[in-house]
């Protein structure tokens, strides 16, 4: 397959056509499965990993399930490519960057992803556009039927789906919604939400996950607890809980624009400024002013630009589709010039298109 | 990225490109201090048992109680078995139970058949070959394999 293609759109995650979406990015189903009869991916050799990969490719192909998958054997793909796929979420960063045979089955609207030999043998993802939780989990749930009929899970009664790591033992769900939140960023807000979060142990981590930094004032907020809830629980516990931080966001907002119209008017306008006009980008520079400008969009203060093609430059800026965009490699230095110029010039297309 | 170091009482401040603290491997320090994390919770849980425990190993994977230990990740599914006793201590703690009220795999029933089934069909195999019941055998066999290959693609 040619992932060149895929820079040519967005994923449907990405187009913001969910409910909530000026808040919630996105709404995430992670399923964690293994095989009854092989050892767990990190003690398998290369042989029994070959064995896994091919079983499983073999199994997702016949399932009966549309739209059809598309399977991308990453062992043989370039790391620009890996890192495309990463940058699209269809792919962890420790799968991208791991060895040895391991792939990934996906559907061609990028909502639902099944990676192979990842800590586990198997993780089945779903990534909805907005709050759409539920939506999510029916259809990772459906999928997770389908390859079940034809897989023999690890489980056991009393544990669940047995999983390499005991943090994801039981369900083996791992539920988050993408939060983007500037207004309390600006208010210096943002640490209480999380502690509130934190005692109801629910998790808050960046945009890739695990140890990355929330650049772009964009948050994944996540269960921890797998065993002892159903899933239905899980589920509920964060659902609960995001209607008020989206609540708290938009109230920031409405204080933003009430009492400090000015400094925020300011901020955006800076933000679409330099956007439009360096000549050096770093990609953590782009998501913050990104971010600003996204804010400005949601508030009106800009109308030269909407949010679905803020959400692409978001993307389009990352490192990895930059360099697929121009068709060439480029290191850090170049990619900072190559990132300003394409900002610059999409930002002008926009403009004469509104 | 930044980082502080405190050598003898002096604290050094360093500044990193992406690039740089990449090179210097400073993100996958990071990444390895989760591991530590879930290391020391694991050893906290085991205590003064780690004798006893050290010489416990996975008959199926061969994994030794202390490689699951120092490595946070399970070798095989059997291992929660296996490690029942240290593991129920350290699920409740990371968890809210130690009890899967969730989802069960729909055609899990199925399969357990099919595997008791092959594992009859094995044994009945090698008492024919014992017995030199060869032709016997040889239906086994292939019965065995037709069943084994089901579900795959012809």
């Amino acid at each position: 397959m040619n992932l060149n293609s895929l820079t040519q759109s967005n994923g449907e995650w990405l187009r913001a056509n969910g409910p909530e979406a000026d808040i919630v990015i996105s709404s995430r189903i992670r399923l964690a499965r293994n095989l009854s009869s092989f050892p767990f991916t990190n003690r398998s050799n290369a042989h029994q990993k070959t064995e896994i990969e091919q079983y499983l490719k073999s199994r997702l192909e016949r399932i009966d399930y549309s739209p059809r998958l598309t399977y991308v054997n990453l062992a043989t793909l370039s790391m620009l490519d890996r890192q495309l796929l990463v940058e699209r979420q269809l792919v962890s960063r420790e799968l991208a960057n791991s060895e040895g045979p391991r792939g990934v089955a996906f559907a061609p609207n990028e909502i639902l992803s099944v990676m192979i030999n990842e800590e586990d043998h198997v993780r089945l993802q779903v990534i909805r556009s907005g709050f759409a939780l539920d939506e999510a989990w029916q259809d990772a749930d459906r999928l997770d039927d389908k390859l079940e009929e034809k897989v023999p899970y690890a489980f056991s009664e009393e544990l669940g789906y047995l999983t390499a790591c005991p943090t994801n033992v039981g369900t083996g769900l791992r539920a988050s919604v993408m939060l983007h939140l500037p207004a309390l960023v600006l208010i210096k807000q943002i640490e209480k939400v999380f502690r509130a979060l934190q005692k109801i142990n629910l998790a808050v981590r960046g945009l890739y996950g695990e140890g990355s930094r929330a650049s772009g004032d964009f948050y994944q907020i996540s269960n921890q607890v797998t065993l002892g809830k159903s899933e239905t629980t899980i589920i509920n516990d964060i659902r609960d809980v995001i209607p008020n931080i989206i609540t708290y966001e938009r109230q920031a907002r409405e204080t933003l624009t009430r009492e400090n119209r000015q400094f925020v008017q300011d901020k955006v306008a800076r933000a679409f400024g330099t956007l439009k006009s360096a000549t050096m980008m770093t990609s953590e520079e782009t998501m913050d002013l990104l971010s600003s400008v996204r804010l400005g969009v949601n508030l009106r203060l800009i109308d030269d630009i909407n949010i679905n093609e803020v959400n692409e430059l978001f993307i389009h800026t990352q490192p990895a589709h930059l360099q697929k965009i121009l068709g060439k490699e480029l290191d850090s230095e170049e990619r900072n010039s190559e990132r300003a110029r394409f900002l610059r010039n999409r930002l002008r297309e926009m403009d004469s298109m509104n | 990225m930044h980082l502080t170091e405190i050598v003898n009482g002096k604290k050094k401040e360093k500044h990193f490109c992406q690039e740089c603290a990449e090179k210097q491997e400073l993100l996958k320090q990071q990444e390895l201090n989760l591991t530590a994390i879930l290391q020391s919770v694991i050893g906290q849980h085991v205590g003064g048992q780690t004798d006893e425990l050290s010489r416990l190993t996975c008959p199926s994977c061969g994994i030794k109680y202390m490689e699951f230990k120092a490595a946070g990740r399970c070798g095989c599914p059997h291992d929660y078995q296996v490690f029942r006793e240290p593991l129920l201590p350290l699920l409740e703690r990371i968890h809210r139970g130690v009890k899967h009220v969730g989802k069960v795999p729909p055609h899990a029933l199925k399969h357990a058949a099919l595997h008791t089934e092959l594992r009859d069909l094995r044994q009945q195999l090698r008492t024919a070959v014992e017995r030199e019941a060869y032709e016997e055998a040889a239906r086994l066999r292939d019965l065995i394999r037709q069943k084994e290959h089901a579900d795959e693609p012809e």
